[in-house]
Parts: C-alpha cells; sequence; structure tokens
C-alpha cells in the first residue's frame, strides 16, 4: 500500500506548530496529499476546489452576523455587561460559578461572540472577582490576585468551550458533520449538538468544584 | 422544495453586499482584497455548482492568496458610538437579546416540528437540512423584528455584519478548508493507511481504541494549538477506521465528544495563544501560563470523562 499520503498529516502538523498561515498550511497539505497519492496537479486542484464547494455549509453559519451587529449597534454588548455586573455582591465562588452558568448559556444559544476576555473578563469579571476575593480574604498578595483573575479568564475559556458545540450553527459542529460525511455518515446537525450535552454538563460540575477548591485555599492562604 | 441552494442563495447574495459596501469604503486600506475576499464567496455560495471542480479549485487558491499574504483589512462602517450605546442599551433593556433569541429558538421549534409533525412529510424542505433552512428563516424573522423595532438604516445589517465579518478575517473560512482537506485524506485513503496498522493494534480492545482516539485529539489540539485542524487528521486516523467501521461506534458520539476533547487539550497549550496567552497579557499577569495552570485541572477531568462518555455511548 502507498503510505506516502501521510506526509500530508506532517505537514499540517509541522505547518501549525511553525505558526504559518493556516490557510497556506491546510491547501499545501491538500496539494501535496494528492499529489503523494499519485494525482496530478489539475486534478488534486479539482479535487480541493470540489470538496470546497461541497461544503459551503460552513458560508450559511455567518448569516447570523448581521442580526447580532445590528443588536450591537443598539446596545447589546452594553446590555450583557450591566447583567453580568448585576452579580455584584456574590462571594468569589458564587459569581465565578454564576458567570460560568451564564457564559454556557449564552454560547449554547449562539451569543458566544457578546462576551470574552476583551468584552467582559478585563473590564467586568476580573475586577468584581478581585473585589470579592478581597472582600472574604482581606488584601491579597500579588500572587494570589494574579490567580483570582487567571481564574476568572479559564471560566470563560472553559464556558465558551463546553457551552458553544450545544448551538447548531457553530463551526466544530459542521465541521463534525461534513467531515463524517466524507466518510458516508450523513448526520443532522441536532444528533451531534445532543453529544455536547453531557460533557457540558460535567464540564460544569467539574469545573464548580475546582472553583470552590479555588477559594478555599485562597481563604487559607489569607490567614 | 426549500432546498440549501435557496440559503446559499441568500447567503450569497448577503456576502455580494459586503463586497460591494467593502468595494467604496475607503477607511479600509485593503479595501480591494477585503471586497476580493467577500466577493468570491459571495461567487461560491451562489454559482458554485456552475464553474466546476477546477473552477473552484481556482477560487479557493484566490481566496488562500487574499487571506495567507495578508491583503484583507477591516472596514470601520458609520455606526452608533460606545457612548450612544450606553444609552440605547439602557433605553431597551434586556429586550435587545430577544431578536438574537429568535434564531436558536426557530431552529429548535423548527427541527422538532420538522421531526415530530406532517410538516417533515409534506416534502416542502430538504430532508437531513431542515435545521439550516430554519435557521435562516429565523434570520429572516429576527431582522424584520429588528427592523420594526429599531427601525435602524436600510444598509445598517449589511454594515454592522460586515464589521463582525471584517474582525474575523481569513479565519472565517479555516474551518471549511479544513473540512475540504478531510474530503482530500479521504480521497487519498489516509484512513485506509492508518487503519490497516493502528486497526491490527488497538482494535481488538476497544477501550484502548477509545482512549487514543480521544488522547490523540488532546494532544493533537495542543500542538497545532486548533481543535478544528485536529479533527479531520484524527477522524482519519482512528474515529473513522477504527472506531467506526472497525468496532461499529456510534458515528455522532465519537464524532461529537472527539471534537470536545480536542477542546480539552486547547485549554492546556500556549500554542492556543487567543485563548490562553493573550488573556494573561490582557490581565497582567506575571506568569505568562497563569491561565492554562487554572483550566488544567478541568481540562484534564473533563477529557477523563469525554473517554467514559465514549467507550459507554457509543458502544453499548
Amino acid at each position: 500500500m502507498n503510505a506516502w499520503p501521510m506526509i500530508g498529516i506532517l505537514l499540517v502538523t509541522a505547518g501549525f506548530v511553525l505558526r504559518v498561515n493556516p490557510m497556506l498550511v491546510v491547501t499545501g497539505a491538500a496539494l501535496v496529499t494528492g499529489l503523494l497519492a499519485g494525482m496530478d496537479l489539475v486534478s488534486v486542484i479539482a479535487t480541493f476546489g470540489k470538496a470546497f464547494n461541497a461544503n459551503r455549509i460552513f458560508g450559511v453559519l455567518w448569516i447570523v452576523l448581521p442580526v447580532i451587529g445590528s443588536l450591537e449597534r443598539f446596545g447589546l454588548q452594553q446590555r450583557a455587561a450591566s447583567l453580568i455586573g448585576a452579580m455584584k455582591g456574590a462571594t468569589l465562588a458564587r459569581l465565578l460559578i454564576a458567570y460560568l452558568a451564564y457564559r454556557q448559556v449564552i454560547s449554547a444559544v449562539g451569543l458566544q461572540s457578546t462576551a470574552g476576555h476583551v468584552l467582559t473578563i478585563r473590564p467586568l469579571v476580573a475586577p468584581m472577582a478581585l473585589a470579592a476575593a478581597t472582600r472574604e480574604h482581606g488584601p491579597l498578595s500579588d500572587d494570589a490576585a494574579d490567580q483570582v483573575k487567571a481564574m476568572a479568564a479559564a471560566t470563560d475559556n472553559i464556558g465558551l468551550f463546553f457551552g458553544e458545540d450545544i448551538f447548531v450553527a457553530i463551526g466544530s459542529i459542521v465541521l463534525i458533520q461534513q467531515t463524517l460525511n466524507a466518510y458516508g455518515y450523513d448526520l443532522t446537525p441536532f444528533q451531534l449538538t445532543v453529544w455536547a450535552i453531557p460533557t457540558a454538563i460535567a464540564a460544569f460540575v467539574v469545573h464548580t468544584l475546582v472553583i470552590r477548591r479555588f477559594s478555599a485555599r485562597l481563604g487559607r492562604m489569607a490567614r | 422544495m426549500i432546498t440549501l441552494d435557496w440559503i446559499y442563495a441568500l447567503c450569497g447574495a448577503m456576502f455580494a453586499g459586503f463586497a460591494m459596501l467593502a468595494l467604496g469604503d475607503r477607511s479600509n486600506p485593503q479595501r480591494l482584497g477585503t471586497a476580493a475576499f467577500s466577493g468570491l464567496l459571495a461567487i461560491s455560495l451562489l454559482v458554485g455548482d456552475r464553474i466546476g471542480d477546477f473552477g473552484n479549485g481556482v477560487l479557493v487558491l484566490c481566496l488562500v492568496a487574499i487571506g495567507g499574504f495578508k491583503l484583507l483589512g477591516r472596514s470601520h462602517p458609520v455606526t452608533t458610538s460606545d457612548r450612544e450605546r450606553e444609552a440605547l442599551s439602557v433605553t431597551h433593556g434586556n429586550r435587545l437579546f430577544l431578536p438574537a433569541l429568535i434564531v436558536p429558538l426557530c431552529a429548535l421549534i423548527g427541527t422538532l416540528a420538522y421531526a415530530y409533525t406532517p410538516l417533515g412529510h409534506a416534502g416542502w424542505i430538504e430532508p437531513k437540512r431542515e435545521t439550516y433552512v430554519f435557521l435562516a428563516a429565523g434570520v429572516v424573522l429576527a431582522l424584520a423584528v429588528v427592523f420594526v423595532w429599531l427601525r435602524p438604516p436600510a444598509l445598517a445589517p449589511l454594515n454592522e455584519g460586515r464589521r463582525l465579518f471584517d474582525a474575523i478575517g481569513w479565519a472565517a473560512v479555516l474551518p471549511q478548508m479544513l473540512a475540504a482537506l478531510g474530503v482530500v485524506f479521504a480521497t487519498a485513503g489516509v484512513g485506509r493507511i492508518i487503519g490497516s496498522f493502528a486497526g491490527s493494534m488497538i482494535a481488538d480492545n476497544i477501550w484502548a481504541g477509545v482512549i487514543v482516539y480521544a488522547v490523540g485529539m488532546a494532544l493533537f489540539t495542543m500542538i497545532m494549538g486548533n481543535a478544528f485542524a485536529a479533527f479531520p487528521v484524527m477522524a482519519a486516523a482512528i474515529g473513522v477506521p477504527v472506531l467506526i467501521q472497525h468496532d461499529h461506534g456510534n458515528p455522532a458520539v465519537i464524532g461529537a465528544v472527539g471534537m470536545l476533547a480536542g477542546f480539552c487539550g486547547t485549554l492546556i497549550t500556549p500554542m492556543a495563544a487567543n485563548f490562553n496567552l493573550i488573556p494573561a497579557a490582557l490581565l497582567e499577569l506575571k506568569d505568562h501560563h497563569g491561565v492554562i495552570r487554572a483550566q488544567a485541572a478541568t481540562a484534564l477531568l473533563v477529557l477523563f470523562i469525554n473517554i467514559l462518555i465514549i467507550r459507554l455511548e457509543a458502544f453499548q
């Protein structure tokens, strides 16, 4: 058997590791894989073009942008910020757990772009978490303060990653659908999104425990 | 019958609108490249079936040239200022979320209605693609509500949409290109090649196959910094040939939870700079890996749980 097409996998890995522009990496890997499988250049380009055309469903995901953008024009992000601001006064653990739930839910309904490190963590959640921690445990050391901010950022990532796959029109779900389709398995988006739910619940439970342990450790450190 | 082609046409018209507005936008120093990028996507969506496979291939190479060689810029369409938005958000309150919620609700309710009412047998909508049709319907409905309620200028949705699309840049086409790469891998027989020797080593033990697949997704993601890039590779290597074809696992579980195993890898790698390093810089942490440290315990435990979910739910 001709094992040369395997080089394509190595090329993808090497390209991403070396920080080459991902579009160039993917195209290079596709062309090389096809050539090594014995195709000529024209038919490799045609195969890649045909596959790109068969995957136009990804383009459809951007159809939600005009809705989100129009609502931003009327203050959607500012509204999201004041929702989070309303959590002020909670303990550190409660604040971060509430934000985790909020982040998972808004991501699951396709509003993941209304929160994030720039939009909500730096201006809102991190300062609120620091205030809560200081209220509970007294003045924090620089290290402890850094750990509180890091936990706020971590909570945003975890909420996003384990919430967004419940939304049907997200790139990762369509990528799974289309990749498996290439091998003859035709699945609907909902068949895939329901399987994001058990992990979403597990991630919420696990990270809740991690936050509680972190908050308790912070209390011991301060004493 | 409403087919996916209708939705492609709608979306293609949107990108054509982005392209024309970008072309006239002198605030963007790269307006030609930006307009060409959206314009090519519009051509792909509108007439992709009529320009032939090689024509599509050339179209992709042009997109890659624009995106890969930094010919994309950001437009600055006229919009409301932060201060105006602050005031508007107070005026409109939490109702601002409602039009955005129409989209997922329409997709969910429509899909459920399609599955459990006579609507599914009426033959109005292309089977298996009904979710996307209802998604697009939700977008149209939400925009109608926005126009009736908030009365934005007629071109505002297109201008606000291209403002967001420009912020995403070439990354917007990356998932589609990775899926196309997956097709090339499948055509070249990459899955068959790995399946033929990896399969013989681990196929007799489903636990081993699942662990290699899930941990492999996480490791590949850590190396590449991107679960999207890892997925077509691991699907071709283990997911499809070993777990689905040889061991007869459920493709939906293997695909969906495999991707989430990859996300666990994203949480613990400095290669995923935008999630892990940039926030550390943004929050002025002394420890550049502080965010990764805060995520590690959760990531590893959730990876472990994902392995259990795949093993127990995909193989019954």
